[in-house]
């Protein structure tokens, strides 16, 4: 029979909650320390390369102008990237939360799943092996015909390895994560707000701009930034793809084209040695703060806007 | 409703034209055969057809709309047709890359691919053992590595921080980290050892290292949506029981979340499982079986694509079938991860009975 | 070995904000004590420091004294954890755990505090207070189905089996039937009436009724105005409560003139 004991809170038993609560509590600031540990071995691993020579930055004089041309890279890539992704992902959110009939709709959802599932890796052998060379008529095409447009300036390429094929792969790569939030947000809408503007009479598309899109905007900058900040630091794709030789233009489609931070670390790491990989973990860092900022616009966004704040 | 539907439209359409129901099923057809005959005539191939079906097909549907319905309808109609072009643009390359990886890798995967490596092997086909075995073996060291920290720290998160600062710091320094790029996960764990250990150490658990810093906030984040999920009521009538807090959450909270957490874990794996990047640089790669987590370079199948092509040798295409074998080997265990997340979903989720 | 409760000078707070004010009260062993009054009166916070159970909202804090059967349930020295033991409660919505079978739920406050059962005197336990829920006759031949499998008010028994198989002196229970359907709600009830035989009840209902049908005594909980403290405003025989309380606002309440 329970003979009562409350006078002695047993110290066993106490143990137990104060070592399972410190774990818990080492755990996160666990994940603290990861963090820091990356910037600041980046840091340590990458400063020699602050007083580096031109022998070591592959011509460059100092740092800034070594990795000024990979910035500029990425950033176009990315930029292009999301410029195609996003109408796509939209169309793709919009068919899923409003157009497609019910079961149409779970299907394309395990489609974009699958999509989102295939390694990058074979993303890049996909559009070295297949897409790049389908894509040489078409540079071809738009280089005799289309040339006075800036963009598809200088001699086109003749194995189809530009930015513009990096690009197309990147965008395909960010699709997915694009549409994943913002099909969420789409299905998310006020069914009242729906039905109001049905009621007035719109059409499905009037339904969709006047309730839909308004209701989603932050969520669509919010998911453009997170699939931009996966593009910008995405690398197998664009290191298979791009024929890179490290200059700055914006011909999309010819044969010289500007390398990006990651494929650049990723084509150069394993051959680089002393303090050529010092300046090479160095551009990672920058790669890290540009995602990082990007990353951190999108939570702001998001959690600006996040309703029930008051 | 399906009264409504097939009742003589006569009554509802006050004034003005409505396309039959089938109006685009027909737009598409007729779009799909002229521009096959356009396309035919001035030879053309497939994709050049497509788009020029595709275009076909949202002028003449949105033209046929504007001439018997009204401006608005067209509108309508021009949207949702672009909506579905969109789709299938957005498609079209999965199923191109599905059918080159199923196509060309098919061909490949024989019994010596699966159990040979590469040792020795010059302009031959070999094998990838080693590969999927370095891969095994990296992705569970860094499951090892991060399925203790990110459930400890998700059960930090729900069940003792709250709404505490720290707390707070740790959940946006997830976040955080779901946008590190895998090269800079790499290149941290490369910087790591390289001060531990000295310049240069490539091996095995630095891949672990770099990955489950990929993987952790995805399983921090998958984790602690499952626990929130627990309703309150369960912990109250376990401590109501004189259960302690921490048995609690390991013997009722943890086994209720269950299978959300395996289904997040998983999910995770599925993730950076195909991640190649981080171990090109730390993990490095060989030709011959490596399974010595702690010791020299280790092959892994992502790098072992990579480098099929960049390094294709005189024959480039006996690697660059290897490397279409491998890839379509690399999709396969993905999926296999990703199907046995949903079903690991519903097995271990709570019964209901009945 | 049921225990009788004195309450005295209890201070509730919730941070700054005190809820629950000055409340004194004796509850009597083996007997049904039932607390009513106007939502958000307090009087489920109340019977949550009866057990140490409002110390799971962050902030909650008492002033004050429980003493049951003389000892001090807020003595720095006690363990919450074992004045839950002693003290067992019923909530509001039933909860077995989903993912153990009947079986496993009522043996869940024997074995999640370690204790080493044969399985022949987990047999007896099981039945012994599935028997004492009234449910035993309904559940034999499925005890490894899972608690959930039951219907609302089964699983509301079996949540008291679950209390009173780790034996408790008090059980405490939280407007028990407020979700279940009147069948259920009766026999719950006829379950509360053998119970006492051996276990020192307190329940809060909203249900005058119910509390009319299975208490000896009844408090009557009010506040004065939305946002000031709730108060012990009367407690007395059942009996007399319903037919001649002392105060008007007890008086008020009961005959439905607000409330």
């Amino acid at each position: 029979m329970s003979n009562v004991q409350t006078k002695t809170g047993s110290p066993k038993r106490r143990l137990g909650d104060l070592v399972f609560a410190n774990l818990t509590l080492a755990a996160g600031v666990l994940i603290l320390i990861a963090l820091a540990g990356v910037a600041i071995f980046l840091t340590v691993e990458g400063a020699p390369a602050l007083g580096a020579g031109s022998s070591d930055l592959s011509g460059h004089s100092n740092f800034l102008t070594y990795v000024a041309p990979l910035v500029f890279g990425t950033l176009l890539a990315a930029f292009i990237a999301l410029l195609i992704a996003l109408p796509l992902s939209l169309g793709v959110a919009l068919a899923v939360s409003h157009f497609a009939p019910r079961r149409v709709a779970v299907l394309i959802g395990y489609v974009v799943d699958l999509l989102a599932a295939v390694p990058s890796v074979v993303y890049g052998l996909w559009g070295i092996l297949v897409l790049g060379p389908r894509l040489i008529p078409v540079y071809a095409w738009l280089s005799t015909h289309a040339s006075w447009i800036p963009f598809f300036g200088g001699t086109p390429s003749n194995t189809g390895r530009t930015i513009l094929t990096a690009s197309i792969v990147l965008a395909i790569m960010i699709i997915p994560i694009i549409t994943a939030i913002t099909r969420e947000i789409f299905s998310q809408t006020p069914r009242l707000n729906e039905e109001a503007a049905l009621a007035l009479g719109a059409t499905r598309w009037e339904m969709v701009r006047l309730a839909v899109l308004p209701y989603g905007r932050s969520g669509i900058v919010s998911a453009a930034m997170l699939g931009l900040g996966r593009a910008l630091g995405e690398t197998m794709a664009v290191a298979l793809v791009l024929s890179a030789s490290g200059v700055v233009t914006f011909h999309l489609i010819s044969s010289t084209n500007p390398s990006t931070i990651a494929a650049n670390i990723a084509l150069t790491f394993a051959d680089a040695s002393g303090v050529q990989r010092n300046a090479l973990i160095a551009s990672g860092l920058v790669l890290f703060l540009i995602t990082f900022i990007v990353h951190f616009s999108a939570r702001a966004i998001v959690a600006r806007s996040e309703p029930g704040s008051k | 409703m399906t009264d409504l539907d097939t009742a003589p439209h006569t009554a509802v359409a006050l004034r003005g034209g409505h396309l039959p129901r089938y109006a685009p099923a027909i737009a598409g057809i007729v779009a799909i055969a002229a521009g096959a005959l356009i396309g035919i005539t001035v030879h053309w191939n497939l994709a050049g057809i497509a788009i020029l079906a595709a275009l076909l097909y949202i002028v003449g549907l949105t033209i046929w709309s504007r001439l018997v319905e009204n401006a608005r309808r067209a509108t309508d109609r021009l949207v949702t047709a672009l909506v579905w072009v969109a789709l299938s643009l957005a498609f079209i390359p999965l199923f191109s890359l599905l059918y080159e990886t199923v196509s060309k890798g098919a061909g490949a995967i024989n019994g010596k691919f699966l159990t040979w490596t590469m040792r020795n092997v010059i302009d031959a086909p070999g094998g990838i053992y080693h590969a999927i075995v370095g891969t095994l073996l990296i992705t569970l060291a860094a499951t090892v590595i991060a399925v203790p920290v990110g459930l400890l720290s998700a059960i930090y998160l729900v069940e003792y921080g709250g709404p505490s600062r720290l707390a707070r710091w740790i959940r946006f320094l997830v976040d955080v980290m779901t946008g590190i790029p895998s090269i800079v996960a790499g290149l941290f764990a490369y910087a790591l050892f390289s001060l531990i250990i000295g310049p240069g150490t490539q091996f095995g658990i630095g891949g672990g290292v770099a990955l489950s810093l990929l993987m952790i906030p995805i399983v921090v984040r998958s984790t602690e949506e499952m626990l929130k999920l627990v309703p309150h009521d369960l912990r109250e009538a376990s401590y109501a029981l004189g259960v302690p807090k921490w048995k609690t959450i390991v013997k009722v909270v943890l086994p209720t979340a269950m299978a959300g957490i395996i289904t997040g874990v998983t999910l995770a794996i599925a993730r950076v499982i195909g991640e190649t990047a981080p171990l090109l640089i730390i993990c490095g790669s060989t030709d011959s079986l490596n399974t010595n987590l702690f010791h020299g370079q280790m092959a892994s199948l992502p790098v072992f694509i990579y480098t099929s092509y960049t390094q294709a040798g005189a024959n480039p295409e006996i690697l660059q079938n290897m490397a279409w074998g491998a890839a379509l080997v690399l999709i396969v265990i993905v999926m296999v991860l990703n199907i046995l997340a949903r079903v690991a979903g519903r097995f271990f989720a709570p019964k209901t009975g009945h | 070995m049921a225990k009788s409760i004195d309450v005295s000078d209890l201070n509730i707070y919730y941070g700054d904000f005190l809820a629950v004010e000055n409340v004194n009260m004796t509850v009597t062993a083996r007997s049904v004590t039932a607390l009513i009054g106007p939502s958000g009166c307090g009087k489920s916070t109340f019977l949550r420091t009866l057990n140490r159970m409002h110390e799971v909202i962050p902030g909650a804090r008492v002033q004050g004294k429980v003493l049951v059967d003389g000892q001090s349930l807020y003595d720095p020295q006690v363990d919450p954890v074992e004045v839950r033991r002693m003290v067992g409660m019923v909530f509001q919505r039933p909860n077995p755990f989903p993912t153990m079978s009947i079986y496993e739920n009522v043996l869940a406050g024997l074995r999640l505090n370690n204790k080493r059962l044969s399985k022949s005197d987990a047999d007896t336990v099981v039945e012994r207070s599935l028997q004492g829920a009234n449910l035993w006759n309904e559940v034999k031949e499925r005890l490894n189905k899972p608690g959930m499998s039951l219907s609302g008010g089964q699983q509301q028994r079996l949540c008291i089996a679950r209390a009173i198989a780790v034996e408790p002196q008090v059980l405490l229970m939280d407007e028990p039937c407020s979700a279940l359907d009147p069948i259920s709600t009766s026999a719950v009830e006829d379950l509360i009436h053998e119970l006492k035989e051996q276990y020192t009840i307190v329940i809060v209902t909203h249900n005058m009724q119910q509390a009319a049908r299975v208490s000896e005594d009844t408090a009557f909980f009010n506040l004065s105005a939305a946002g000031k403290p709730g108060r012990l405003v009367e407690m007395n025989p059942t009996k007399k409560i319903f037919s001649v309380p002392d105060e008007e606002a007890t008086e008020a309440y009961i005959s439905g003139r607000f409330g």
